[in-house]
Protein backbone atom coordinates (compact mmCIF):
# COMPACT_ATOMS: atom_id res chain seq x y z
CA UNK A 1 0.00 0.00 0.00
CA UNK A 2 2.57 2.37 0.55
CA UNK A 3 3.99 2.06 -2.85
CA UNK A 4 1.68 4.62 -4.05
CA UNK A 5 3.69 6.89 -2.38
CA UNK A 6 6.11 6.30 -5.41
CA UNK A 7 3.79 7.80 -7.41
CA UNK A 8 3.58 11.36 -5.69
CA UNK A 9 7.90 10.95 -5.49
CA UNK A 10 7.82 10.86 -9.28
CA UNK A 11 5.70 13.90 -9.61
CA UNK A 12 7.65 15.71 -7.28
CA UNK A 13 11.03 14.54 -9.08
CA UNK A 14 9.90 15.10 -12.50
CA UNK A 15 8.52 18.86 -11.18
CA UNK A 16 11.80 19.71 -9.94
CA UNK A 17 13.77 18.46 -12.29
CA UNK A 18 11.47 20.57 -15.35
CA UNK A 19 11.45 23.61 -13.77
CA UNK A 20 15.17 22.48 -13.03
CA UNK A 21 16.18 22.47 -16.38
CA UNK A 22 13.61 25.52 -17.89
CA UNK A 23 15.13 28.18 -15.66
CA UNK A 24 18.68 26.60 -15.87
CA UNK A 25 19.09 26.61 -19.35
CA UNK A 26 17.72 30.06 -19.47
CA UNK A 27 20.10 30.78 -17.65
CA UNK A 28 23.05 29.31 -19.68
CA UNK A 29 21.60 31.05 -22.45
CA UNK A 30 20.36 34.46 -21.74
CA UNK A 31 22.80 37.91 -21.98
CA UNK A 32 23.66 38.97 -18.49
CA UNK A 33 25.32 42.73 -18.97
CA UNK A 34 24.22 44.71 -15.93
CA UNK A 35 24.50 48.58 -16.53
CA UNK A 36 23.13 50.97 -13.63
CA UNK A 37 20.88 52.18 -15.92
CA UNK A 38 19.54 48.75 -16.25
CA UNK A 39 19.09 48.13 -12.42
CA UNK A 40 17.50 51.63 -11.57
CA UNK A 41 14.25 51.97 -10.61
CA UNK A 42 11.30 52.04 -13.33
CA UNK A 43 9.46 55.50 -12.84
CA UNK A 44 8.51 56.17 -16.61
CA UNK A 45 11.18 57.64 -17.71
CA UNK A 46 11.84 59.95 -14.57
CA UNK A 47 14.32 59.60 -11.84
CA UNK A 48 12.88 58.04 -8.97
CA UNK A 49 11.89 59.66 -6.23
CA UNK A 50 10.41 58.48 -2.21
CA UNK A 51 10.12 54.98 -1.55
CA UNK A 52 8.99 52.52 -3.05
CA UNK A 53 7.51 51.22 0.26
CA UNK A 54 3.78 53.09 0.79
CA UNK A 55 0.96 52.03 2.92
CA UNK A 56 -1.85 50.48 1.36
CA UNK A 57 -5.65 51.33 1.93
CA UNK A 58 -6.52 48.78 4.94
CA UNK A 59 -9.84 48.22 2.72
CA UNK A 60 -7.53 45.23 0.71
CA UNK A 61 -6.60 43.63 4.22
CA UNK A 62 -10.36 43.82 5.34
CA UNK A 63 -11.75 42.48 2.42
CA UNK A 64 -9.16 39.42 1.75
CA UNK A 65 -10.55 38.60 5.53
CA UNK A 66 -13.74 38.59 4.98
CA UNK A 67 -13.06 36.21 2.19
CA UNK A 68 -10.36 33.48 3.92
CA UNK A 69 -13.32 33.13 6.10
CA UNK A 70 -15.93 32.22 4.28
CA UNK A 71 -14.02 30.76 1.89
CA UNK A 72 -12.67 28.30 4.94
CA UNK A 73 -16.62 27.61 5.32
CA UNK A 74 -17.23 26.67 1.92
CA UNK A 75 -14.52 24.28 1.62
CA UNK A 76 -15.72 22.60 5.23
CA UNK A 77 -19.49 22.61 3.36
CA UNK A 78 -17.80 20.52 0.19
CA UNK A 79 -17.38 17.00 1.78
CA UNK A 80 -20.67 17.02 3.43
CA UNK A 81 -22.16 17.29 0.53
CA UNK A 82 -20.14 15.18 -1.14
CA UNK A 83 -21.53 12.35 1.50
CA UNK A 84 -25.24 13.36 1.79
CA UNK A 85 -26.24 10.44 -0.12
CA UNK A 86 -24.82 8.17 2.50
CA UNK A 87 -26.23 10.27 5.42
CA UNK A 88 -29.65 9.72 3.57
CA UNK A 89 -30.18 6.59 3.06
CA UNK A 90 -28.72 5.46 6.77
CA UNK A 91 -31.68 7.53 7.62
CA UNK A 92 -29.70 10.40 9.51
CA UNK A 93 -30.75 13.28 6.84
CA UNK A 94 -32.44 15.84 8.66
CA UNK A 95 -29.73 15.75 11.40
CA UNK A 96 -26.96 16.09 9.31
CA UNK A 97 -28.77 19.33 7.23
CA UNK A 98 -29.88 20.73 10.47
CA UNK A 99 -26.22 20.88 11.79
CA UNK A 100 -24.70 22.33 8.25
CA UNK A 101 -27.56 24.90 8.52
CA UNK A 102 -26.50 25.69 12.21
CA UNK A 103 -23.22 26.11 11.04
CA UNK A 104 -24.05 28.30 7.99
CA UNK A 105 -25.88 30.43 10.20
CA UNK A 106 -23.62 30.69 13.44
CA UNK A 107 -20.93 32.31 10.39
CA UNK A 108 -24.32 34.26 8.71
CA UNK A 109 -24.01 36.13 11.96
CA UNK A 110 -20.68 37.46 11.16
CA UNK A 111 -21.54 38.37 7.95
CA UNK A 112 -24.45 40.11 9.24
CA UNK A 113 -22.33 42.18 11.75
CA UNK A 114 -19.35 42.77 8.89
CA UNK A 115 -22.42 44.20 6.67
CA UNK A 116 -24.03 46.22 9.25
CA UNK A 117 -20.77 47.81 10.50
CA UNK A 118 -19.99 48.95 6.75
CA UNK A 119 -16.69 46.87 6.31
CA UNK A 120 -18.03 46.06 3.37
CA UNK A 121 -17.84 48.99 1.31
CA UNK A 122 -15.61 49.78 -0.75
CA UNK A 123 -15.90 53.95 -0.52
CA UNK A 124 -16.53 54.79 3.03
CA UNK A 125 -19.63 57.37 3.03
CA UNK A 126 -18.38 60.68 4.54
CA UNK A 127 -20.84 61.99 7.91
CA UNK A 128 -23.46 64.58 6.19
CA UNK A 129 -23.01 66.85 8.37
CA UNK A 130 -20.46 69.62 7.48
CA UNK A 131 -21.91 72.55 5.15
CA UNK A 132 -20.38 73.04 1.77
CA UNK A 133 -17.64 76.08 2.53
CA UNK A 134 -17.21 78.91 -0.11
CA UNK A 135 -13.98 79.58 0.23
CA UNK A 136 -11.67 79.03 -2.68
CA UNK A 137 -8.84 76.27 -2.23
CA UNK A 138 -5.53 77.09 -4.44
CA UNK A 139 -4.02 73.81 -5.50
CA UNK A 140 -0.52 74.30 -7.39
CA UNK A 141 -0.87 73.24 -10.52
CA UNK B 1 29.23 30.45 -16.56
CA UNK B 2 27.30 31.19 -19.61
CA UNK B 3 26.94 29.06 -22.87
CA UNK B 4 27.05 32.63 -25.00
CA UNK B 5 29.36 32.69 -28.30
CA UNK B 6 30.87 29.81 -26.92
CA UNK B 7 30.84 26.97 -29.51
CA UNK B 8 31.98 26.96 -32.88
CA UNK B 9 29.95 26.57 -35.83
CA UNK B 10 28.42 23.09 -36.42
CA UNK B 11 25.36 21.84 -38.35
CA UNK B 12 24.11 20.99 -34.48
CA UNK B 13 24.73 24.44 -33.02
CA UNK B 14 23.77 26.69 -35.83
CA UNK B 15 20.64 24.85 -36.00
CA UNK B 16 20.12 25.72 -31.94
CA UNK B 17 20.85 28.99 -32.87
CA UNK B 18 18.12 29.16 -35.31
CA UNK B 19 15.89 27.60 -32.48
CA UNK B 20 16.50 30.40 -30.24
CA UNK B 21 16.46 33.22 -33.16
CA UNK B 22 13.34 32.03 -34.55
CA UNK B 23 11.42 31.85 -30.77
CA UNK B 24 12.93 35.21 -30.28
CA UNK B 25 11.09 36.59 -33.39
CA UNK B 26 8.07 34.89 -32.94
CA UNK B 27 7.23 36.61 -30.00
CA UNK B 28 8.02 39.88 -29.94
CA UNK B 29 6.82 42.09 -27.36
CA UNK B 30 6.55 45.90 -28.10
CA UNK B 31 6.66 48.55 -25.93
CA UNK B 32 4.25 50.98 -26.78
CA UNK B 33 5.84 54.31 -27.26
CA UNK B 34 3.45 56.27 -29.14
CA UNK B 35 4.07 60.13 -28.77
CA UNK B 36 1.91 61.70 -31.77
CA UNK B 37 -0.39 60.88 -34.67
CA UNK B 38 1.88 57.83 -35.36
CA UNK B 39 0.59 55.91 -32.54
CA UNK B 40 -2.66 56.14 -33.89
CA UNK B 41 -1.34 53.90 -36.97
CA UNK B 42 0.36 51.47 -34.42
CA UNK B 43 -2.74 51.23 -32.67
CA UNK B 44 -4.11 50.52 -35.84
CA UNK B 45 -1.26 48.17 -36.96
CA UNK B 46 -2.32 46.18 -33.55
CA UNK B 47 -5.74 46.10 -34.54
CA UNK B 48 -8.21 43.39 -36.11
CA UNK B 49 -6.81 45.21 -39.53
CA UNK B 50 -3.17 44.67 -39.76
CA UNK B 51 -3.11 42.40 -37.22
CA UNK B 52 0.19 42.13 -35.32
CA UNK B 53 -0.99 39.35 -32.67
CA UNK B 54 -0.77 36.86 -35.64
CA UNK B 55 3.12 37.51 -35.50
CA UNK B 56 3.43 36.95 -31.80
CA UNK B 57 3.51 40.63 -31.07
CA UNK B 58 1.83 41.95 -27.68
CA UNK B 59 1.50 45.67 -26.77
CA UNK B 60 3.42 46.29 -23.48
CA UNK B 61 3.31 49.46 -21.07
CA UNK B 62 6.38 49.09 -19.28
CA UNK B 63 10.36 48.42 -20.78
CA UNK B 64 11.00 45.96 -18.35
CA UNK B 65 9.13 43.26 -20.46
CA UNK B 66 9.36 44.21 -23.51
CA UNK B 67 12.04 43.69 -26.50
CA UNK B 68 11.71 46.42 -28.89
CA UNK B 69 10.43 49.83 -28.04
CA UNK B 70 8.15 51.53 -31.11
CA UNK B 71 9.40 54.80 -30.92
CA UNK B 72 6.24 56.56 -33.21
CA UNK B 73 5.96 60.02 -33.15
CA UNK B 74 7.72 63.47 -32.86
CA UNK B 75 10.48 63.35 -29.76
CA UNK B 76 10.56 66.33 -28.30
CA UNK B 77 14.36 67.08 -26.33
CA UNK B 78 12.44 67.34 -22.79
CA UNK B 79 11.32 63.42 -23.63
CA UNK B 80 14.43 62.72 -25.39
CA UNK B 81 16.22 62.45 -22.24
CA UNK B 82 13.39 60.18 -20.60
CA UNK B 83 13.57 58.03 -23.82
CA UNK B 84 17.12 57.35 -22.91
CA UNK B 85 16.17 56.22 -19.57
CA UNK B 86 13.76 53.53 -20.34
CA UNK B 87 15.60 52.37 -23.56
CA UNK B 88 17.98 51.71 -20.63
CA UNK B 89 15.63 49.95 -18.61
CA UNK B 90 15.12 47.53 -21.01
CA UNK B 91 16.65 44.18 -20.36
CA UNK B 92 19.13 42.28 -23.73
CA UNK B 93 18.09 41.62 -25.96
CA UNK B 94 16.39 45.04 -27.62
CA UNK B 95 15.59 46.28 -30.35
CA UNK B 96 14.50 49.52 -31.03
CA UNK B 97 12.03 51.13 -33.80
CA UNK B 98 11.61 54.16 -34.98
CA UNK B 99 8.69 54.82 -36.27
CA UNK B 100 7.36 58.29 -38.98
CA UNK B 101 9.68 61.05 -40.15
CA UNK B 102 9.46 62.38 -36.91
CA UNK B 103 11.53 59.65 -35.16
CA UNK B 104 13.63 58.99 -37.94
CA UNK B 105 14.97 62.67 -38.57
CA UNK B 106 12.88 64.89 -36.61
CA UNK B 107 10.42 65.60 -39.63
CA UNK B 108 7.94 68.39 -40.47
CA UNK B 109 9.34 69.99 -37.19
CA UNK B 110 13.08 69.39 -37.63
CA UNK B 111 13.73 73.31 -37.15
CA UNK B 112 11.79 73.76 -34.15
CA UNK B 113 13.59 74.53 -31.20
CA UNK B 114 12.05 72.00 -28.98
CA UNK B 115 12.50 68.99 -31.20
CA UNK B 116 15.22 66.36 -30.92
CA UNK B 117 15.98 65.57 -34.64
CA UNK B 118 15.33 62.34 -34.41
CA UNK B 119 15.33 59.30 -32.24
CA UNK B 120 18.72 58.11 -33.00
CA UNK B 121 19.71 60.93 -31.34
CA UNK B 122 19.47 59.31 -28.05
CA UNK B 123 19.20 55.37 -28.55
CA UNK B 124 20.41 53.10 -31.11
CA UNK B 125 17.87 52.25 -33.40
CA UNK B 126 17.16 48.70 -35.91
CA UNK B 127 14.83 49.71 -38.21
CA UNK B 128 13.68 53.30 -39.78
CA UNK B 129 10.03 53.02 -40.87
CA UNK B 130 9.43 56.35 -43.59
CA UNK B 131 5.98 57.61 -43.80
CA UNK B 132 4.34 60.67 -42.47
CA UNK B 133 2.46 58.55 -41.11
CA UNK B 134 3.29 55.42 -42.07
CA UNK B 135 0.16 52.69 -43.23
CA UNK B 136 -0.41 50.15 -40.64
CA UNK B 137 1.15 47.60 -43.09
CA UNK B 138 4.15 49.92 -43.52
CA UNK B 139 4.93 49.06 -39.89
CA UNK B 140 4.68 45.29 -40.37
CA UNK B 141 7.14 45.41 -42.67
CA UNK B 142 9.38 47.16 -40.88
CA UNK B 143 8.62 44.81 -37.97
CA UNK B 144 9.67 42.12 -40.12
CA UNK B 145 12.48 43.34 -41.26
CA UNK B 146 13.23 43.54 -37.29
CA UNK B 147 12.36 39.89 -37.59
CA UNK B 148 14.86 39.23 -40.27
CA UNK B 149 17.37 40.96 -38.39
CA UNK B 150 16.89 38.61 -34.99
CA UNK B 151 16.90 35.59 -37.19
CA UNK B 152 20.74 36.15 -37.98
CA UNK B 153 21.81 36.52 -34.89
CA UNK B 154 24.37 34.66 -33.18
CA UNK B 155 23.73 32.98 -29.86
CA UNK B 156 25.66 29.80 -29.14
CA UNK B 157 27.94 30.19 -31.93
CA UNK B 158 30.63 32.03 -31.58
CA UNK B 159 30.93 35.50 -33.54
CA UNK B 160 33.48 35.85 -35.98
CA UNK B 161 34.92 38.83 -37.25
CA UNK B 162 33.36 40.29 -40.26
CA UNK B 163 35.46 39.45 -43.53
CA UNK B 164 36.40 43.07 -45.53
CA UNK B 165 38.07 44.00 -48.49
CA UNK B 166 41.71 44.96 -47.86
CA UNK B 167 43.40 47.51 -49.81
CA UNK C 1 -27.36 90.12 -26.37
CA UNK C 2 -24.99 92.47 -24.55
CA UNK C 3 -23.43 95.44 -24.94
CA UNK C 4 -21.80 96.31 -28.19
CA UNK C 5 -17.91 97.22 -27.76
CA UNK C 6 -18.26 100.89 -27.74
CA UNK C 7 -20.59 100.69 -24.25
CA UNK C 8 -18.47 98.20 -22.68
CA UNK C 9 -15.47 100.82 -23.18
CA UNK C 10 -17.49 103.64 -22.05
CA UNK C 11 -18.25 101.93 -19.03
CA UNK C 12 -14.58 100.76 -18.44
CA UNK C 13 -13.72 104.23 -19.01
CA UNK C 14 -16.36 106.00 -16.79
CA UNK C 15 -14.90 103.88 -13.84
CA UNK C 16 -11.01 104.11 -14.61
CA UNK C 17 -10.89 107.37 -17.03
CA UNK C 18 -7.93 107.60 -18.99
CA UNK C 19 -5.76 104.40 -17.57
CA UNK C 20 -7.89 103.05 -20.40
CA UNK C 21 -6.62 103.58 -23.84
CA UNK C 22 -8.63 104.09 -27.01
CA UNK C 23 -11.08 101.57 -28.44
CA UNK C 24 -9.18 99.84 -31.36
CA UNK C 25 -10.41 97.45 -33.67
CA UNK C 26 -14.35 96.40 -34.43
CA UNK C 27 -16.12 93.11 -33.54
CA UNK C 28 -14.48 90.42 -31.57
CA UNK C 29 -11.17 92.66 -32.12
CA UNK C 30 -12.59 95.24 -30.06
CA UNK C 31 -9.47 96.32 -27.48
CA UNK C 32 -8.52 98.93 -25.06
CA UNK C 33 -4.74 99.51 -23.63
CA UNK C 34 -4.50 99.15 -19.75
CA UNK C 35 -1.56 100.03 -17.77
CA UNK C 36 0.56 96.82 -16.48
CA UNK C 37 0.02 98.09 -12.62
CA UNK C 38 -3.87 98.21 -13.27
CA UNK C 39 -4.85 94.94 -15.31
CA UNK C 40 -5.90 93.49 -11.77
CA UNK C 41 -8.22 96.42 -11.02
CA UNK C 42 -9.74 96.67 -14.15
CA UNK C 43 -10.45 92.23 -14.51
CA UNK C 44 -11.80 92.80 -10.65
CA UNK C 45 -14.28 95.43 -11.98
CA UNK C 46 -15.00 93.68 -15.13
CA UNK C 47 -16.29 90.30 -13.62
CA UNK C 48 -17.92 91.72 -10.88
CA UNK C 49 -20.30 94.70 -12.38
CA UNK C 50 -23.50 93.32 -13.00
CA UNK C 51 -23.60 95.07 -16.59
CA UNK C 52 -20.12 93.87 -17.69
CA UNK C 53 -19.85 90.34 -15.67
CA UNK C 54 -17.02 89.13 -17.46
CA UNK C 55 -17.10 85.66 -15.85
CA UNK C 56 -14.69 83.61 -18.40
CA UNK C 57 -11.49 84.45 -19.51
CA UNK C 58 -11.44 82.84 -22.89
CA UNK C 59 -7.69 83.62 -23.99
CA UNK C 60 -4.48 85.02 -22.18
CA UNK C 61 -2.05 85.01 -24.65
CA UNK C 62 1.48 87.13 -25.52
CA UNK C 63 3.04 88.99 -28.52
CA UNK C 64 6.41 90.04 -28.84
CA UNK C 65 6.80 93.68 -30.58
CA UNK C 66 10.70 94.38 -30.15
CA UNK C 67 10.85 97.95 -32.24
CA UNK C 68 8.23 98.80 -29.79
CA UNK C 69 10.11 97.61 -27.06
CA UNK C 70 7.23 96.36 -24.94
CA UNK C 71 6.02 92.50 -24.81
CA UNK C 72 2.08 92.80 -25.27
CA UNK C 73 0.30 90.34 -22.76
CA UNK C 74 -3.38 90.35 -24.76
CA UNK C 75 -6.53 89.12 -22.73
CA UNK C 76 -9.96 87.92 -24.31
CA UNK C 77 -12.69 88.31 -22.18
CA UNK C 78 -16.28 86.88 -22.63
CA UNK C 79 -19.54 86.92 -20.70
CA UNK C 80 -21.47 83.72 -20.57
CA UNK C 81 -24.30 86.21 -18.65
CA UNK C 82 -24.71 89.02 -21.62
CA UNK C 83 -23.61 86.65 -24.32
CA UNK C 84 -20.36 89.54 -25.38
CA UNK C 85 -16.60 90.14 -25.67
CA UNK C 86 -13.72 92.25 -25.45
CA UNK C 87 -10.15 92.59 -25.61
CA UNK C 88 -7.75 93.98 -22.95
CA UNK C 89 -4.43 94.62 -23.71
CA UNK C 90 -1.21 95.19 -21.49
CA UNK C 91 2.20 96.58 -22.66
CA UNK C 92 5.01 95.24 -20.55
CA UNK C 93 8.50 96.79 -21.11
CA UNK C 94 10.27 94.58 -22.79
CA UNK C 95 13.99 94.41 -20.42
CA UNK C 96 11.98 93.64 -17.44
CA UNK C 97 8.16 92.38 -18.15
CA UNK C 98 5.91 92.20 -15.54
CA UNK C 99 2.19 92.51 -15.23
CA UNK C 100 -0.21 91.83 -12.12
CA UNK C 101 -1.72 88.27 -11.93
CA UNK C 102 -5.08 87.68 -12.64
CA UNK C 103 -5.40 83.97 -11.89
CA UNK C 104 -7.33 84.65 -8.36
CA UNK C 105 -10.13 86.07 -10.76
CA UNK C 106 -10.28 83.14 -13.41
CA UNK C 107 -8.39 79.59 -12.71
CA UNK C 108 -8.16 79.20 -16.09
CA UNK C 109 -5.72 82.26 -16.07
CA UNK C 110 -3.12 80.57 -13.79
CA UNK C 111 -1.67 77.84 -16.86
CA UNK C 112 -1.83 80.29 -19.64
CA UNK C 113 -0.01 82.80 -17.65
CA UNK C 114 2.46 80.04 -16.97
CA UNK C 115 2.78 79.54 -20.84
CA UNK C 116 3.42 83.14 -21.30
CA UNK C 117 6.31 83.53 -18.87
CA UNK C 118 7.65 80.60 -20.30
CA UNK C 119 7.65 81.26 -24.00
CA UNK C 120 8.34 85.73 -23.50
CA UNK C 121 9.73 85.77 -20.00
CA UNK C 122 6.79 88.13 -18.36
CA UNK C 123 6.39 87.64 -14.34
CA UNK C 124 3.26 87.83 -13.24
CA UNK C 125 3.13 89.23 -9.74
CA UNK C 126 1.31 87.51 -6.94
CA UNK C 127 1.00 83.64 -9.53
CA UNK C 128 0.92 81.31 -6.99
CA UNK C 129 3.02 79.00 -8.59
CA UNK C 130 4.95 80.44 -11.69
CA UNK C 131 7.47 78.46 -13.36
CA UNK C 132 7.39 76.77 -16.67
CA UNK C 133 5.31 74.37 -18.14
CA UNK C 134 6.18 73.82 -22.03
CA UNK C 135 9.95 73.69 -21.99
CA UNK C 136 12.29 71.46 -19.83
CA UNK C 137 12.33 73.35 -16.04
CA UNK C 138 16.58 74.10 -17.23
CA UNK C 139 16.03 75.42 -20.71
CA UNK C 140 18.01 78.48 -21.21
CA UNK C 141 15.41 81.20 -22.47
CA UNK C 142 12.50 82.38 -23.86
CA UNK C 143 11.53 80.58 -27.12
CA UNK C 144 8.89 83.29 -28.33
CA UNK C 145 10.91 86.41 -28.40
CA UNK C 146 12.00 87.51 -31.44
CA UNK C 147 15.50 87.35 -30.29
CA UNK C 148 15.86 83.90 -29.26
CA UNK C 149 18.95 82.13 -30.22
CA UNK C 150 18.40 78.48 -30.18
CA UNK C 151 21.00 76.91 -27.99
CA UNK C 152 23.42 74.31 -29.87
CA UNK C 153 22.86 71.20 -27.43
CA UNK C 154 20.58 70.38 -24.32
CA UNK C 155 21.88 67.57 -22.49
CA UNK C 156 24.35 66.79 -25.04
CA UNK C 157 21.90 66.39 -27.47
CA UNK C 158 22.59 68.42 -30.52
CA UNK C 159 19.73 70.29 -31.83
CA UNK C 160 20.60 70.68 -35.76
CA UNK C 161 20.73 67.61 -37.96
CA UNK C 162 22.38 68.15 -41.38
CA UNK C 163 20.72 68.13 -44.37
CA UNK C 164 20.77 65.22 -46.85
CA UNK C 165 19.37 67.26 -49.65
CA UNK C 166 22.20 69.79 -49.86
CA UNK C 167 25.04 68.96 -52.97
Amino acid sequence: MYLHFANVLVFFALAFVLCGLMLGLGMLLRPSNPTPGKLSTYECGEPPSGSAWINFNIRFYLIALVFVIFDVELAFIYPVAAVFKDWVEHGNGLTVLLEVVTFLAILGVGLVYVWVKGDLEWLKRLPASRPAERTPVRRAA
Amino acid sequence: MSLINSAPEMALTTKVDDLLNWTRKSSIWYMMFGLACCAIEMMQAGCPRGDLERFGMAPRATPRVSDVIIVSGTLTLKMALRTKVLYDQMPEPRYAVSMGSCANCGGLFQLAYSVCDGVDRVIPVDVYVPGCPPRPEALIEGLTKLQEKIQQEKWLVRKTEPVGVRA
Amino acid sequence: MGLDAAAIHSALRARFGAAIGDLVGAGTNASAMVPPDQIHAVCAFAKSDPALAFDCCSNLSGVDYPKQSAIQVVYHLFSYQHRHHFVLKVNAVRDDPVAESVSDLWSTADWLEREVFDLLGVRFTGHPDLRRILMPEDWPGHPLRKDFVEPEEYHGIPTSRESLLKA
